[in-house]
């Protein structure tokens, strides 16, 4: 029981000494399987509370083990007992739809530093709710952007049999101009993906579009730079993050995929960010690990204006996102979703080490496609 | 060492006791977390009857928990959305009414029991096994896919639902249905057992031929414990989907058919407390180890390695120095 | 659909069959010998692929790695076995789930512990890398072929250790009756120990080769595990041929199902739905294979014993 108090004071920074006033309770994935994710938004995140300084706010941080029931324990938990006034962390949508509608109507504050079901975008929108990465659907919408740009005209895309995969597929067709040479639902969780391949080649389309979170993803570019197909790929961050990249190796250089983040984008908060959390954590960040910052400095810039009791005055402090992103320019639209610019990247190699270079915009000032349905 | 029936009284007991002093001490989220072990209890006492009275090791009950909490999860969500059911001519109103819930999670995994069970007794031992596991995995993949249904997001209900004269917002009350509902369940386990059909059963498990010269039929008895045991777990389902007002396809996976047998092993095979044991237990390791470190699947690990290798019967056979049931 | 893509398609389902089967073949060595339920056969896959990924990051060489995946799955095993597995023959069905059930957690979250929680890289070695034209035109990655060539040469050094060696026909014999064979003087114990550090660093091959094109992380086994178990279940509990046709029997539902149910439904639904409705029926398609297979013939399609 001991070591049980010394550790939740730990967690609890700056809780010593005067009453924390404002308690944030983060739910994140930190065993099993996916647990990087988890650990960056928690690193990215409480790097930023360092960094502030302040003694007046306390994180209580909790591991949901990518399970729903878990995580929906865990916030009964963080509002019945420890009462906190805002919550963050959550990494998976469905996790995220689990939780996030029963605790906004609880009257708390939830801000997502990752998933963002279109469910919570449109009809179910809320004004509690914050997101502060993306709507689900906007980096493979920059990804259809991307991939007119670039004049292909003809692409064969696919995604896992689940609901964020079909979102990543319709997000791709909204945007992109020219042919589905076809269009493959592969299953949850494979690691083979030689048939589809076999697919591609004789599809006869000219660019291959894929969302593929994880390990999946890992298996298909491995894969299919073995194949000897040579049709250029797009796709979201998520399989070329900082912490995934290395383990692909050279099968991702010169992939092109979109993310609203970089590590090489040119502001002074995003620069002190990387070397700062280089520094710290001795790894480069990665997306989750600047989304994780950046909701943190959102809390933070509103508790300057106002406390997190008076819920009128805070909320509005929030949607003014009155923060330096490392992202640079970020402004929430009426859903409290991003409106922010998505980049384009390339998988370049450092030395030793594999990591992404901005080619330049995907989609600017680019907003959700569910804005429109919230009556908030 | 302790008489078996004294163990089950007091941990019966530490079940009022504990929910009450949270709830005067003002911890409800020790009341959550009752409810949670009481709801996992029932799932396993339910498994239990297949398990530890007919020797069916089913590594596929997390097919009758989900469907128990989709049953919970589309009824509540018609209901939420005041879009009636169409299945062709026939037209289902939704309900946020607990009673009619029940009947409809324990009918459906019941007729699921019946038509798994009936495929599935022609094999025995690993078989069993293996095949039960297979039916899990095919729904399991069925939900993820199926949209209509939030497919992997899941279904998010609002509000808990309804039971007549009770709040069921409120934690205590939600408690006391739940273990209502489990003492319910233990009792049906404690007839079942000393049962004629209960009697048959064990012989069936334990000497089938004979089961038969005396004019039984022990696969038609299998059939029923395996349909009772389906229904029971099924029940369950819609509860721990009432406990988190949140259905998904998690509740099919073969990591959940494995914690009901984690559970029953952990308190001791075929004894009445024993799923109520484990669960209590699992849900406090899980609970405190998690609060002690990231790593804490290691140390669950080595404790559950621990019980196999020397508390043979689990924890109530340490405590009776009994290694097995008295049948 | 061209002919050279269904042929193209029908030997990714063979290859697959033949990854399969490498995993398979240590857990009916396994459960056929000893009787048992060994849940923790895919956390020895992982230890090969960590093992390997370790090696090939610090030396560079694809064979160094393969020796050290096989040694340190081995060595794994061993341990298990003398620890943990050795208490547990005479236990029940039960007892041995739940104790490799608890092995998978240690095992898992240890590799977690140290290694971290980011996957790792391992990548085909240069001179396998790329793909070869085969006859008819068909372009084939290489070392998808030296997958099969490996599985294959597994199949047969396991026939030739069952059928022609001493060590084989004491295997057979504890098969049927383990007090004959500790009665003729066989040291039953050690005997153990050597199957269950062979079915393990057959795993941890497995791993490693696997590893190389697809993502070393912790908790890959555990797909992989239940895909082995199926098939061993498929072709008959301890039968090592079994396993060998029940493996290609999976490894083709799986990769045929995968592309030809979507193409089925399109005959009779709309685009979309199709794909959906397909894919959703084809990730079912094994496990209603097995329980097809399990009705007609309750002990698999090579089984003797229950």
């Amino acid at each position: 029981m001991k070591r049980l108090l010394a550790l939740s004071t730990a967690i609890a920074l700056g809780a010593s000494g005067a009453m924390a006033d404002t308690k944030i309770g983060m739910i994140t994935t930190l065993s099993g399987g996916g647990a990087g994710l988890g650990i960056d938004v928690r690193d990215g995140f409480m790097l930023a509370i360092a960094q502030a300084g302040r003694d007046d706010v306390e994180v209580v941080i909790e591991d949901d083990q990518r399970k729903p029931d878990i995580a929906v324990q865990l916030a009964d938990k963080m509002i019945q007992s420890e009462k906190v006034d805002i919550m963050t962390g959550i990494i998976w949508s469905n996790l995220a739809m689990a939780v996030v509608p029963s605790a906004v109507n609880q009257g708390v504050f939830y801000l997502s530093p990752n998933a963002g079901p279109s469910a919570l975008a449109g009809k179910g929108c809320h004004e509690n709710y914050f997101n502060v990465a993306w709507q689900n659907d906007n980096l493979h919408e920059a990804a259809g952007a991307y991939a007119n740009g670039t004049g292909y005209e003809n692409s064969f895309i696919l995604a896992p049999n689940y609901p964020a995969g079909k979102d990543a597929l319709t997000g791709y067709k909204r945007f992109f101009e020219g042919e589905i040479a076809n269009e493959i639902y592969t299953q949850l969780g494979q690691t083979d993906y030689a048939a589809e391949i076999a697919q591609i080649r004789a599809s006869g389309a000219d660019s291959v579009f894929f969302f593929l979170p994880g390990g999946m993803g890992i298996s298909f570019l491995k894969q299919y730079a073995d194949s000897g197909v040579d049709l250029p790929v797009v796709g979201p961050a998520f399989s070329f993050d900082q912490g995934i990249l290395q383990a692909v190796g050279g099968a991702a250089l010169g992939v092109v995929n979109t993310s609203q983040w970089s590590k090489d984008i040119d502001n002074a908060t995003n620069a002190a960010f990387v070397e700062s959390f280089a520094a710290e954590y001795g790894r480069l960040p990665s997306l989750y690990a600047s989304q994780g910052f950046d909701t943190a400095n959102l809390i933070l810039s509103a508790l300057d204006k106002a406390s997190a009791d008076d819920a009128g005055a805070f909320r509005d402090a929030l949607r003014a996102a009155d923060f330096d992103s490392t992202r640079g320019d970020f402004a929430f639209g009426p859903n409290n979703h991003p409106v922010q610019t998505i980049y384009a990247r390339e998988v370049i190699q450092e030395g030793d080490v594999f990591t992404n270079k901005t080619l330049g915009v995907a989609l600017a000032n680019h907003s959700d496609a569910y804005a429109g349905n919230c009556n908030m | 060492m302790i008489a078996e029936r004294w163990i089950n009284w007091i941990v019966l007991l530490g079940f009022v006791v504990l929910p009450l002093w949270a709830l005067f001490a003002d911890e409800p989220f020790t009341i959550t977390l009752a409810t949670r072990a009481v709801i996992l209890a029932l799932a396993a006492v339910g498994l239990n009857i297949a398990l530890g009275i007919g020797g069916l090791v089913s590594l596929g009950h997390a097919v009758f928990f989900g469907l128990g909490g989709y049953a919970m999860g589309i009824l509540a969500h018609h209901a939420q959305t005041y879009a009636p059911l169409e299945l062709g001519p026939l037209v289902i109103e939704g309900t946020k009414s607990m009673p009619i819930i029940w009947v409809t999670a324990l009918v459906t995994s019941a007729l699921a029991a019946l038509v798994i069970g009936l495929l599935s007794l022609r094999t025995t031992g690993v078989y069993f096994i293996m095949i039960t596991l297979a039916f899990g995995q095919m729904f399991f993949f069925f939900s993820i896919s199926w949209s209509a249904y939030g497919g992997e997001d899941g279904l998010s209900i609002y509000v808990r639902n309804d039971f007549p004269g009770l709040n069921t917002l409120q934690p205590i009350q939600f408690f006391g249905l739940c273990l209502a509902v489990l003492c319910l369940a233990l009792g049906i386990h404690s007839r079942l057992r000393t049962s004629p059909f209960g009697l048959a059963l064990n012989a069936a498990r334990q000497a089938p031929e004979r089961v038969e010269t005396v004019g039984l039929n022990p696969m038609r008895l299998k059939l029923l414990a395996f349909v009772i045991s389906g229904a029971l777990t099924g029940l369950s389902g819609a509860l721990f989907a009432d406990l988190n007002r949140f259905v998904s396809p998690t509740m099919f996976s073969w990591q959940l058919s494995g914690e009901l047998i984690v559970l029953i092993i952990i308190g001791g095979v075929g004894r009445l407390m024993g799923p109520v044991i484990g669960a209590a237990l699992f849900v406090a390791l899980e609970h405190l180890l998690g609060g002690l470190t990231e790593f804490w699947l290691v140390w669950l690990g080595v404790i559950l390695l621990l019980i196999v290798l020397f508390a043979r019967g689990g924890i109530i056979g340490i405590l009776t120095g009994k290694a097995g049931p008295n049948v | 659909m061209s002919t050279i893509l269904i042929l193209e398609q029908v030997l990714n389902g063979l290859q697959f069959g033949i990854m399969l089967f490498l995993m398979a073949a240590g857990l009916t060595l396994i459960f056929g010998v000893m009787g048992l339920i060994n849940l923790a056969h895919g956390s020895l896959y992982m230890v090969g692929a960590f093992a390997a990924a370790a090696v090939a990051g610090a030396t560079g060489s694809f064979l160094l790695a393969l020796a050290a995946a096989l040694a340190a799955a081995a060595v794994a095993g061993a341990i298990i076995e003398i620890v943990v597995i050795r208490r547990l023959y005479r236990a029940a069905h039960l007892d041995q789930v739940l104790a490799t059930f608890a092995l998978i957690l240690i095992f898992s979250e240890g590799t977690r512990w140290v290694f971290g929680s980011f996957p790792l890289f391992l990548d085909v070695p240069s001179y396998l890398s790329g793909p070869v034209t085969l006859p008819g035109g068909i372009q084939y990655p290489l070392y998808r072929l030296a997958l099969i060539a490996v599985g294959l040469a597994v199949a047969v050094f396991l026939w030739w250790l069952t059928a022609r060696t001493r060590i084989g026909i004491q295997i057979r014999a504890g098969e049927n009756d383990r007090e004959m064979i500790a009665a003729l003087g066989v040291d039953i114990s050690r005997l153990y120990t050597l199957v269950f550090a062979l079915g393990a660093a057959l795993a941890g091959l497995a791993g490693a080769l696997v590893g190389a094109i697809q993502s070393v992380q912790v908790g890959m086994g555990e797909p992989v595990l239940i895909l082995a178990f199926v098939v061993i279940v498929i072709g008959g509990i301890g039968s090592i041929k079994g396993a060998f046709i029940g493996a290609v029997l999976v490894g083709l539902t799986d990769t045929l199902g995968g592309i030809f149910l979507p193409e089925l439904f399109k005959l009779f639904m709309e685009p979309g739905a199709a794909t959906q409705t397909g894919s959703a029926l084809a990730s079912m398609a094994v496990y209603i294979l097995m329980s097809l297979v399990l009705i007609w013939r309750p002990t698999g399609l090579f089984g003797a014993r229950a």
